[in-house]
């Protein structure tokens, strides 16, 4: 794993290191068959094609899955996913970068646990935000 | 100000707001994690590796972020699908999209983990109407609660469903 971030090093404003991803058709069908989503917009292009799509689509899952990858490498071995997820607002195509990426919005302690709260989002190569949604996660402290 | 569409929400759907619907057992095996984390691409063993997890504290594979277990598929049986999907109303709309999803963990509660039974039991949070650039929609937000076999609660669901 990587170094372990702490709450005192985090400020509202900071970005965490980003994930990119670029998602094959292979990886597509293993989605299907880890979350059970076989609708064929994702597999069957000729399907995906008399929906009306231009071709296949990512799922939308998949990305919501991608920014809890980029939450979990953050916050390393001593953090805590508490909350995350995103609004599926655009569509993106297999072949085509997903930039996965998070900026602080607030910190705080409660009850002796340090909160980070973040705006995550994926977004295409062109920076247009096609899954815009927001986290928490607690950090250990230096002390 | 154009006239607003008749509302499509009926008595019988707000009846359902708020009422828990039947249990969906899902089970969390080692394989689907690796499936699940493999699928996104993951690099941590936790995800993978019971010996990694149980050296971080863990009863054995961790469920991936997003992962919250398999539903039990029984061949001639309809499957289980999204729990609280299709709860015995009719909406006047063809189109169906997935508008968002948010998941919630209780990490003091319990870490869901391979070997885990989850019970989940979803309700309807509310039914809310816009006009939107696709026309006269119906926004249902259901949330989820998973339940582990210890009793714990270890993990909650928010979901938005577009219909229009």
């Amino acid at each position: 794993m990587t170094h372990q971030v702490f709450f005192e090093d985090v400020h509202a404003g900071d970005e965490i290191p980003q994930l990119r991803k670029n998602c094959s058709t292979q990886q597509l069908v293993q989605w299907a068959a880890a979350s059970g989503d076989f609708y064929q917009i994702h597999y069957d292009r000729d399907f995906a094609q008399a929906t009306g799509l231009k071709g296949l689509i990512v799922h939308g899952a998949l990305k919501n899955a991608f920014l809890g990858q980029l939450l979990h490498d953050w916050i390393g071995e001593g953090g805590q996913i508490r909350r995350f997820g995103c609004s599926y607002r655009g569509m993106d195509e297999p072949g085509q970068d997903i930039l996965c990426r998070g900026v602080v919005t607030k910190t705080y302690t409660l009850d002796g646990r340090h909160y980070v709260d973040l705006d995550i989002w994926t977004e295409k190569p062109d920076g247009k935000r096609t899954s815009p949604g927001t986290a928490t996660v607690t950090l250990p402290g230096r002390a | 100000m154009a006239q607003a569409a008749p509302s499509v929400i009926t008595d019988e759907m707000r009846a359902l707001v708020g009422v828990d619907g039947p249990p969906v057992t899902l089970e969390v095996e080692k394989t689907n994690c690796r499936m699940f984390a493999r699928a996104v691409g993951h690099t941590d063993l936790i995800f993978y590796d019971e010996d990694a997890a149980r050296a971080r504290g863990y009863r054995s594979i961790v469920a991936p972020p997003g992962f919250l277990g398999t539903p039990v598929f029984r061949p001639g049986v309809a499957a289980q699908g999204p729990p609280g999907a299709g709860r015995g109303y009719s909406v006047p709309y063809r189109r169906v999209l997935n508008g968002g999803t948010e998941y919630e963990y209780f990490p003091e509660s319990d870490t869901i983990c391979a070997g885990d039974t989850i019970t989940a039991v979803s309700r309807i949070s509310g039914f809310e109407e816009t006009e939107g650039s696709l026309g006269p929609m119906l926004i249902t937000t259901r949330e989820t609660t998973y339940t582990n076999q210890r009793g714990k609660v270890v993990a909650k669901m928010r979901g938005t469903m577009i219909q229009y």
